[in-house]
C-alpha cells in the first residue's frame, strides 16, 4: 500500500469514529434524560401520585391528581382554539397562496414560532390575566395555543405541499371547485402528515412551564373552574423543584417522569401514524 | 371520411396563421369543439400563435408535434384547466356546442370535458370511491344507483373484470396500465360530451397502450376525443384527423390520411419522416 493510501484510509476511519461517537453524546442525552429521572423520580410514582391532591408543605406523600387533569384541560383547551386556526392557516398557505400576502404570512408565522415562550405568557397575561384580575386555565389555553398555532400551520403547509399537483388537477377536471378539490382530495391525501404535526405539536406546549406561569400559574386544589388558577405539571414541576423539601423534590422528579412519557409516547404515536405510509407516491 | 375536402388542404399562406386549415364537417359528423385564433401566454411567453381548429363531433382528433410545441397547451384549454395557471392568459375563441367556453360554469364545463392525463393520477383513494367522485361531486348519482354507474363506468373503460373483486382496495394496487384506464373510467363515470387526452400512454408499456387504443375506438360512438401524443404510429392508428404544431403555430391539419401520406406542408413531411422532432 502506497503511503497516501494508507493516510487517506487512516482520515476515513478517523472521521467515521468521530462522527459515531458524536452521534453517541447526542442520542445518549435522551436516555441520560430518562435514567435520571427513572432513578430519581419512579420511587415517588404511586397509585397516590395520580389519584391524590398534594398536602402541604412538609407533610410527606400526596399526589399531583390536580396537575395532571389541569394539564390535559390546559392543553386541550389550546388544541382546540390551535388546532383548527393552525390548520385553516396552513392550507391557505398552501392552496391560496398570493405570492406576496402568503410569504409575508409565512415569514410572520416562523417569527412567532422563533418567540421566547416567557413572551407568550407576557402577552396572554396582559392580554387575558389582567382584564380578568385573576389567572385562569384560559389564560394558560391562550397563551399555549399561541405557540401552537404557527407549529400546526407551517406542518400543514408543508404536508399539503407534498401532494402531487396532478391528483387536484384530476379533481379539478371532474368538475371539482378550488375548495371541494382541496376537502375531497387533497386534505385527505395530506391527512397523515397532518396529523402526525398535530400531535408532535400539542406534545411540545404540554411541556411548557415558562407561558403557564403567570396565566394558569398553579393551584393546591381542584380548579373551580376554566376561569381559576390551575395546576399543571410543569409548573408544579417548577415550585416543588424550588421548594426546600426531599419529599416535593422527590415528587417533582416522578412528574417529570410522568410528562416525558406522555410526551414520547405522543412521539412515538405520530411515528406510527406516519409510518403507515405517506398515502400519495411522489411523482 | 374518404372524401377529403381539397381546399382543406391549400390555404393560402398569408392566411395561414389567422385562419388555420380545417377540415369541413364531413355530412356524418357534426362540429363539437371549434377554436379561432387562440393565443395563449405564459407570462410574456407567447405559447400559442393563432391556432383554428375543428374538431368534430364522435371523431378522434390528434395533436401531435415535437415537445414545446403548444399541443398540451392547447389541449389544456379546452377544458381550462390551464385557468390555474397563474399569469397565464387567452386570447381567441373556443366554441363548444357553439357555445362560448369562458361564459359558461367552469365545473360544468369540466363536467362536459373530460381529461386523462399524461400519467396515471387516481386519488390516494379506493379504487370504487375513484370512480364515484366525480359522480359524488356533481351530485350525479344518489346512494342505490352509485354502484350501478360505477360499475358501468369501469365495464366502459375495459376494467371491470379485473377490479370486480378489489373495489374497495387502494387504487395504486393497480399497474401503470390498469391505472391509467381506471382514471378514463374515472373520467367516463361523469358522462362527458369531450374526452381530452394528453399523452395518455407515454407511461404505459406496448401492451397496456394496445389496450387503452382498443378502449378508444370503442368509445368513439360515445364521445368526441382529442388525444395529444408522441406516437405518430398511434396518431395514425386512432385518429380521424390530426393536427401538426410546431413552434406554437398549427402548421397543419387535415384528415389523418392525409397528413401522414401526402402532407401539404415540408415541415409535417420533415416531421413525420423523422427528420427532426
Amino acid at each position: 500500500m502506497s503511503k497516501r493510501l494508507i493516510w487517506r484510509k487512516g482520515v476515513n476511519a478517523l472521521m467515521l469514529t468521530l462522527t459515531g461517537v458524536f452521534t453517541f453524546i447526542a442520542v445518549a442525552t435522551l436516555f441520560l434524560i430518562l435514567g435520571c429521572l427513572i432513578y430519581n423520580g419512579a420511587s415517588s410514582l404511586s397509585w397516590n401520585f395520580f389519584t391524590k391532591l398534594p398536602l402541604s408543605a412538609g407533610e410527606e406523600g400526596g399526589g399531583m391528581a390536580n396537575a395532571i387533569v389541569g394539564s390535559l384541560e390546559i392543553v386541550g383547551m389550546a388544541g382546540l382554539i390551535g388546532l383548527p386556526v393552525g390548520f385553516l392557516a396552513g392550507v391557505y398557505l398552501a392552496e391560496f397562496e398570493d405570492k406576496v400576502f402568503a410569504s409575508l404570512i409565512r415569514y410572520v408565522a416562523d417569527l412567532l414560532n422563533g418567540i421566547p415562550s416567557i413572551v407568550v405568557g407576557l402577552l396572554a397575561w396582559s392580554l387575558v390575566v389582567v382584564p380578568m384580575k385573576q389567572f385562569s386555565a384560559v389564560a394558560g389555553s391562550i397563551a399555549l395555543s399561541v405557540m401552537l398555532i404557527p407549529v400546526v400551520a407551517r406542518q400543514t403547509e408543508q404536508f399539503l405541499r407534498e401532494v402531487p399537483n396532478s391528483i387536484r388537477e384530476a379533481a379539478l377536471a371532474l368538475g371539482a371547485n378550488k375548495w371541494k378539490m382541496i376537502a375531497t382530495v387533497v386534505v385527505p391525501a395530506g391527512s397523515k402528515g397532518i396529523l402526525t404535526g398535530m400531535i408532535l405539536g400539542m406534545a411540545r406546549i404540554a411541556g411548557e412551564s415558562a407561558p403557564l406561569l403567570f396565566t394558569a400559574f398553579n393551584n393546591q386544589f381542584w380548579n373551580g373552574g376554566v376561569t381559576q388558577p390551575t395546576a399543571s405539571l410543569p409548573v408544579m414541576i417548577y415550585f416543588r423543584a424550588l421548594s426546600g423539601y426531599e419529599d416535593w423534590h422527590r415528587q417533582a422528579w416522578a412528574a417529570g417522569l410522568v410528562l416525558i412519557s406522555a410526551v414520547l409516547t405522543a412521539n412515538i404515536l405520530a411515528r406510527l401514524v406516519l409510518a403507515r405510509g405517506v398515502s400519495v407516491p411522489r411523482g | 371520411m374518404s372524401t377529403a375536402p381539397e381546399s382543406a388542404s391549400q390555404p393560402k399562406e398569408s392566411q395561414a396563421q389567422k385562419a388555420a386549415p380545417s377540415p369541413v364537417p364531413t355530412p356524418d359528423a357534426g362540429l363539437k369543439l371549434r377554436a379561432t385564433n387562440v393565443n395563449f401566454f405564459y407570462g410574456a411567453f407567447q405559447a400559442l400563435h393563432g391556432i383554428s381548429l375543428d374538431m368534430l363531433t364522435n371523431r378522434v382528433t390528434a395533436l401531435i408535434g415535437p415537445s414545446g410545441c403548444g399541443k398540451s397547451t392547447f389541449l389544456r384549454n379546452l377544458n381550462r384547466i390551464n385557468d390555474t395557471i397563474r399569469n397565464s392568459r387567452m386570447e381567441g375563441q373556443i366554441l363548444l356546442d357553439n357555445e362560448d367556453i369562458s361564459g359558461v360554469d367552469v365545473t360544468n364545463l369540466r363536467r362536459r370535458v373530460g381529461m386523462v392525463f399524461q400519467r396515471p393520477n387516481p386519488f390516494p383513494k379506493s379504487i370504487f370511491d375513484n370512480i364515484a367522485y366525480g359522480l359524488r361531486i356533481n351530485g350525479m348519482a344518489s346512494r342505490s344507483d352509485l354502484r350501478d354507474k360505477v360499475e358501468r363506468s369501469l365495464q366502459r373503460a375495459a376494467l371491470w373484470n379485473e377490479v370486480k373483486d378489489k373495489l374497495h382496495e387502494s387504487a395504486y394496487a393497480l399497474s401503470g396500465g390498469q391505472q391509467q384506464r381506471l382514471c378514463i373510467a374515472r373520467a367516463l363515470a361523469v358522462d362527458p360530451e369531450v374526452l381530452l387526452l394528453d399523452e395518455p400512454c407515454s407511461a404505459l408499456d406496448p401492451i397496456a397502450t394496445a389496450k387503452i387504443e382498443e378502449l378508444m375506438f370503442t368509445l368513439k360512438d360515445q364521445c368526441t376525443m382529442v388525444i395529444v401524443t408522441h406516437n405518430m404510429q398511434q396518431a395514425a392508428r386512432v385518429a380521424d384527423f390530426t393536427g401538426f404544431f410546431l413552434m406554437g403555430r398549427l402548421i397543419e391539419y387535415n384528415l389523418t390520411d392525409v397528413i401522414f401520406r401526402n402532407p401539404a406542408k415540408k415541415e409535417t413531411e420533415d416531421y413525420i419522416t423523422g427528420r427532426f422532432g
